[in-house]
This record gives C-alpha cells, structure tokens and sequence, in this order.
C-alpha cells in the first residue's frame, strides 16, 4: 500500500538514517512526492495492460532488515556459475555485504563501489548521473526506487579503460526477509572507448514472498561498448519489477541479455536512447515460466540519430498457467535517417493454459528507414518431432531437445562463456527432467 | 526383407496410395519413379511412419514383423531410415549433438552400450569424408543455413553413420547439381551391404546412372502401374511417363 512506503519515508530519511549528500535527499525527497501522485499503475495504463500489479500494490512490504544470520560464499557460487575470478558486490536483503563482496584487483581507471561509498570517493560522477538517466516523472517503480535511493552499486569505467572480466553485483534475497522490500539502484557509467561486462543477478534463496524493486542507469559515451547481462532467478512467491535504462552516445554499442526465470510476477523494462550517430543496441532475452507465473518485459529504444541499428531477439518457454507479456518498442525520431531496426519475439507454449501477449510497437518518425519486427507463439513443430523420431529418437527425449533447442537458439548469442554454459546447461536440465 | 501388400494410404482424408504391392529383399536396390503426384513421396513417408498420412488398407511386414504397428522411432531403431525431401533445419541443436543422441538411442534399443564421444568423434571422421562433408558442419545446428546439397549430403552422413537395414531415399537427387549427386550416389553406393536394401525414389532417371537399380516400379496414380529391371528407367527417360499412364487407363 502506498501509505505504507509513506511511513516507511518518513522513517528513513532523517539525515542520521542515510549517507546520502543533501542533493540526493533533496532526490529522494521529490520521487516521493512523485511516487505518492503517481500511485499503483492500473491496467488502464497503457504501460501496464497486460499485467496487474495488484498483488504488489495490495501489500504492505517492509523495507528490508539486515539479515540475523549470514548467508555464506558456497550458498552464492552457483550464481556465478563456477567463476572465482569475476569483480562481484553482494548485496543480502538489499543491504552491501562486505564480507561476500570480493572486487579483485580492479585494472587502472576502474572504479566498482556500493553507493554509500561512492557518494565520497566518486562523488562528480554520481552527482552528474544519478537519478538522471532513469526518469521517474511517468514510472512509479522507479518513483518508489528513487525515494529510497540508498543501496546500490557504482560502476566506473574511465577513458579508454577496459575491464577483461565481468562485474557482478549479487542480489541476495535470504530466508530472513519475508515481506521485505529492496529498491537497489544502480550506476553504470563507461567513460568514452571503455569497455565493461555488467552482470546483475537477482535470486532467492528461501521460498518466501518479498519485493525486490531495482534501477539500473547506464551511461555509454563515445565508443564505448556495455555488455550488460541481468539474470532474473528470484523466489517462485516473489514479485520483481527492475529497469535498466540507458543512454548511449555516439558510436557506443549496448549488449544486453534479460533471463528471466523466477518470480511470481516479475516485470523487466529495458530501456536505451541512441543518442549520437553510429550506435548500436542489442536488446536478447529469454523467459521461462511454469506453474501460475507472469513474467513480463518491456522493451524501449529511442533512436533519436542517423545511422544506428537495434537488433532485439526475445524467446521464451511457457509451461502450465504462465503468463509472458513482450512489449517492445520502437522510436524513430525524424532526425534519426537510416535507421536499421529489427525486432523479433518468438513463444514456444507448451501447455494449452499457458498464454503470451506480444505486442511490438514500431513508431516511426523518419521517412528513409529500415525496420521489420516480428512475432511468433507455437507449440512443438510436428516436422521437427517426425524428423528427430525417425532417427531412432524417442518422442519423449526429441521434444525435450526441440524444447531446449528453442531457448538454446538465443542463449548461443551470450559472449560470456560461464553465463552462456551455465544457463545452457540450466535450461538443458529444466527441459530434460520434465515429462 | 519387406512385403508391402494392397497398401492404401490417405493424407487429409484425400486417398494417395491405392493399393500398392512390393517386396524387397536383402541386397537389393529398388528405384520407385513416377510423375508428380503419384504417390512416390508418400509411399516413403508412410514407411517412416509419418503421422499425418492415415494408412486405410493393407500391410507391411518388415523383417517378419508388422511395420505399421510400430512408431516411427520404433522403425528407426528397427533399421528404417528415411533420406528426406526436405530436411528439417533444427536450430539449437548441434549435427553432431543430434547425430550422437539418434546413434545412441539405436543402441540402446539394440541392448548395446552408448558410445563414448572419443570413440563417436573417430566414426563421425570416417563417415564425413564419405560424404565429402566439412567437419566444421558438424558444430553447426542441424541443417540451419545448410545449402540445399549440403542438407542432401547431411541426410547420407545421418544414413552412413546409423548404417540402416532398409534406406529409403526420397527423392535425394531433387535440387542437387551433378558434383552434389554423384558425391551422394557414391555415399549411397558404398553403404550396399548383402544384408541391407534400398529403395530410391525418383522423378528423374538421372540418379539412377549412378545408384543401379535392380528393379525399377513406376507409380501412377497411387498404384504400381510397370516393373522392371534397369532398363525400364531408361524406357521412361526416353519416352517420358504419359504412355505407361495411357496403358494403365486403358
């Protein structure tokens, strides 16, 4: 309930509760103003149609406590899928752990801090981005997030920097934080020609119900690439709205790949502004739902100059009663000439309860511009089974191949080979061990 | 080896095979040729047993038993293998992924040990230069981006690697260029054993310059309407199909 967050505001930023600097309370200060105005989003919403967010707005979550017992390194390496070597911030209950946290030697011009921290030792740069990128004016997630900017991660690349393995940020939810709420916000900035692999990773480690409420801003500046990955694996009773939202400059390029598995509702909003010429953004993502979940995902790329391209290549696998909702859209701003967009969403159901609703928008400004966008939903292709079955395959094993096989299709254009193993690996086995 | 007997088959309720009769044995190579819409296809997709042609009459006993009791991956495992028209392009799943699981299952069925992927790789080598195939093929997902030769050549290094009792070719030649044929003729050529069988099927004479017949059928009109030896594919290239037709209606 919104009186809830109210109170929980009032609580919260006293000064002594936050090691936020005056402008950032003063930030706080007007999301909650927003959030208040805004409210819970109704299906009205045209953002919103396919995906009641009543069961969060019904609720009262409490901002998280820190977590009474410790959550331990070998409860987190599968998430990181066998990799000792990669630059990670955890955070447990939406709170930094600094004992799990372990940024290894960062290479030259590489700044990787949690929030508080960086408000003193980055200050300029958290200053210039923070609570810019992300706009909360219409967003009442990102609103709420705003409000209680707190926790969170700061990434920095400088000039011409590049960092050769991954930063992780670990968000941990564990078994103490039922009804809890985090609202992680997150800073991604890569000075010009820096190059950096951003993973974000959201998972649950008890069955509980809680709210994790996440902001990522990211800004690419000439000729930097971000490849940013975020894997969604929260508790099955859980609700998961998170947004990255990022504005490129001229010739950078952005890799991002949504996963998104777990959650009760979940809704993912990846959002970029191709703001200078010879951009490049490559929008991936795969879901996978069973049982009653919805999982939705929102898709937004602004192309407001000439000669850029989008690429976006959406899949996903619904089981039971799950419900996936793909909305991507697609700006082309009348400055933004040649411009090349594809947009493609394809769903594989495999229950007859299961539903999608795919809805591409394509709003198209400029007159000399290519852009396609597709959508398919199916079941099992019968010639493919008849195919694999008259090479001695059974049915049962040729449908689990077609099935993994669909998802395998995107998960092959993940660069990053523990990601991309560890979640081929991960779906092989959810769609092998099933009937 | 197989006895075809009055065989009837429908696809969308529309009768295709009207009673067709054949047998096959051990160590024999049969060209089945017809005109379009004959039926030729047909007939080889219900020896696969595809589920969307509906078999209304007759039997089919293959090996002593009754083939069209059995699913279609209980004849594969059997011994049937079916070369497509068409092949499926499978994206996500790997050549050599997809070849090792179908290799594996026919094992397992036939009581033997799965084969180790070291052991699996030496075979794959063998079998690929038969084929005249790039290994770099097999990395990739099963017939995706394949040319049209490359798919045909596909479809042989499948039948020499699961080395079937009874290959059935539906028409493999469609779309090849010469080079294309004669390397999938020649991979055909080399996989005759004394104790299997093949049956060809093909609009053209042309494949049959290089895969010999030991007996020829011409299918119109979803019957056996002439058999022959070698020769009579020669007859119908000569003289085309219309005059075996006009005989078959008279």
């Amino acid at each position: 309930m919104i009186e809830s967050y109210l109170r929980a505001f009032e609580r919260t930023s006293s000064p002594a509760e936050t090691a936020a600097p005056d402008w950032a309370r003063s930030l706080r200060l007007s999301a909650i103003t927003r959030f208040e105005t805004l409210g819970f989003p109704t299906t009205k919403n045209e953002d919103w149609h396919f995906t009641s967010v009543a069961p969060i707005a019904e609720r009262d979550f409490e901002l998280l406590a820190p977590p009474a017992h410790g959550v331990t390194a070998a409860q987190l390496a599968p998430y990181s899928f066998g990799a000792t070597d990669w630059h990670t911030l955890v955070f447990v209950n939406g709170r930094y752990d600094a004992t799990l946290s372990g940024a290894r030697a960062l290479p030259d011009g590489v700044t990787l801090l949690p929030l508080k921290r960086a408000y003193d030792e980055l200050p300029l740069v958290v200053e210039q981005y923070l609570g810019k990128i992300a706009e909360y004016e219409g967003q009442t997630f990102t609103a709420l997030n705003t409000a209680f900017l707190d926790e969170g991660a700061v990434v920095h690349i400088g000039a011409e920097f590049e960092v050769a393995r991954p930063i992780h940020l670990l968000f941990v939810t564990d078994g103490n934080a039922r009804n809890g709420t985090a609202q992680p916000h997150n800073l991604i900035v890569l000075d010009r020609f820096a190059k950096a692999t951003v993973i974000e990773t959201y998972v649950g480690l008890a069955q509980d119900t809680y709210f994790t409420n996440a902001v990522t801003e990211a800004v690419i500046g000439d000729g930097a690439t971000l490849t940013h990955l975020k894997l969604q694996r929260e508790s099955e009773k859980a609700y998961h709205v998170g947004t990255l939202d990022v504005r490129q400059a001229r010739d950078s390029h952005l890799v991002s790949f949504s996963f998104a598995t777990g959650a009760a509702l979940s809704r993912t909003n990846i959002y970029t502004e191709l703001r200078g010429e010879g951009c490049g953004a490559t929008l991936n993502g795969l879901y996978l739902g069973d049982g009653e979940q919805h999982i939705d995902h929102q898709t937004r790329i602004e192309h407001a100059e000439p000669n850029c391209y989008s690429r976006e290549l959406y899949k996903g696998i619904l089981d039971d009663s799950a419900h996936g909702v793909f909305n991507g859209k697609v700006f082309v701003h009348p400055r933004a000439q040649k411009t090349d967009g594809k947009q493609t969403n394809n769903t594989l159901l495999l229950s007859e309860k299961a539903q999608i609703d795919t809805k591409p928008q394509l709003e198209i400004f400029a007159d000399d511009v290519k852009c396609t966008h597709g959508a398919t939903v199916g079941r099992l292709d019968e010639t493919s089974l008849f195919y694999m079955k008259s090479r001695g395959i059974n049915a049962r094993t040729a449908r689990e191949l077609l099935t993994y096989a669909f998802a395998a299709d995107v998960l092959e254009t993940i660069e990053l080979e523990e990601v991309r193993h560890g979640l081929e690996a991960a779906t092989l086995a959810r769609y092998t061990q099933r009937v | 080896m197989l006895e075809i007997k009055g065989l009837r088959a429908t696809v969308a309720d529309k009768e295709i095979l009207k009673g067709i009769d054949l047998t096959v044995n051990a160590g024999e190579v049969h060209a089945v040729m017809g005109p379009n819409g004959s039926g030729k296809s047909t007939l080889a997709q219900v020896l696969a047993g595809h589920p969307a042609y509906e078999v209304t009459g007759g039997t089919i006993t293959y090996d002593g038993e009754d083939l069209l009791a059995m699913d279609a991956e209980v004849r594969a495992q059997r011994g049937v293998f079916l070369a497509f028209q068409y092949p499926v392009e499978i994206p996500g799943v790997s050549n050599a992924y997809f070849l090792r699981a179908a290799y594996n299952e026919i094992r397992k069925a036939k009581g033997e040990e799965e084969i180790d992927p070291m052991s699996f790789a030496d075979l794959m080598d063998e079998k690929m230069q038969l084929v005249e195939m790039d290994p770099a093929m097999l990395s990739r997902s099963v017939n995706t981006g394949f040319s049209g030769g490359e798919k045909k050549r596909n479809e042989i290094l499948q039948m020499a690697v699961l080395a079937p009792k009874l290959a059935v070719l539906d028409e493999t030649d469609s779309g090849l260029d010469i080079d294309a044929l004669r390397i999938v003729a020649n991979g055909v050529n080399s996989l005759k054993r004394p104790d299997n069988a093949t049956i060809v099927v093909t609009h053209y004479q042309r494949l049959l310059n290089y895969i010999v017949p030991d007996f020829v059928h011409v299918l119109a009109g979803g019957r056996i309407v002439r058999s022959g030896g070698k020769e009579l594919a020669l007859e119908l290239e000569a003289k085309g199909y219309d005059w075996l037709l006009e005989e078959a209606i008279a």
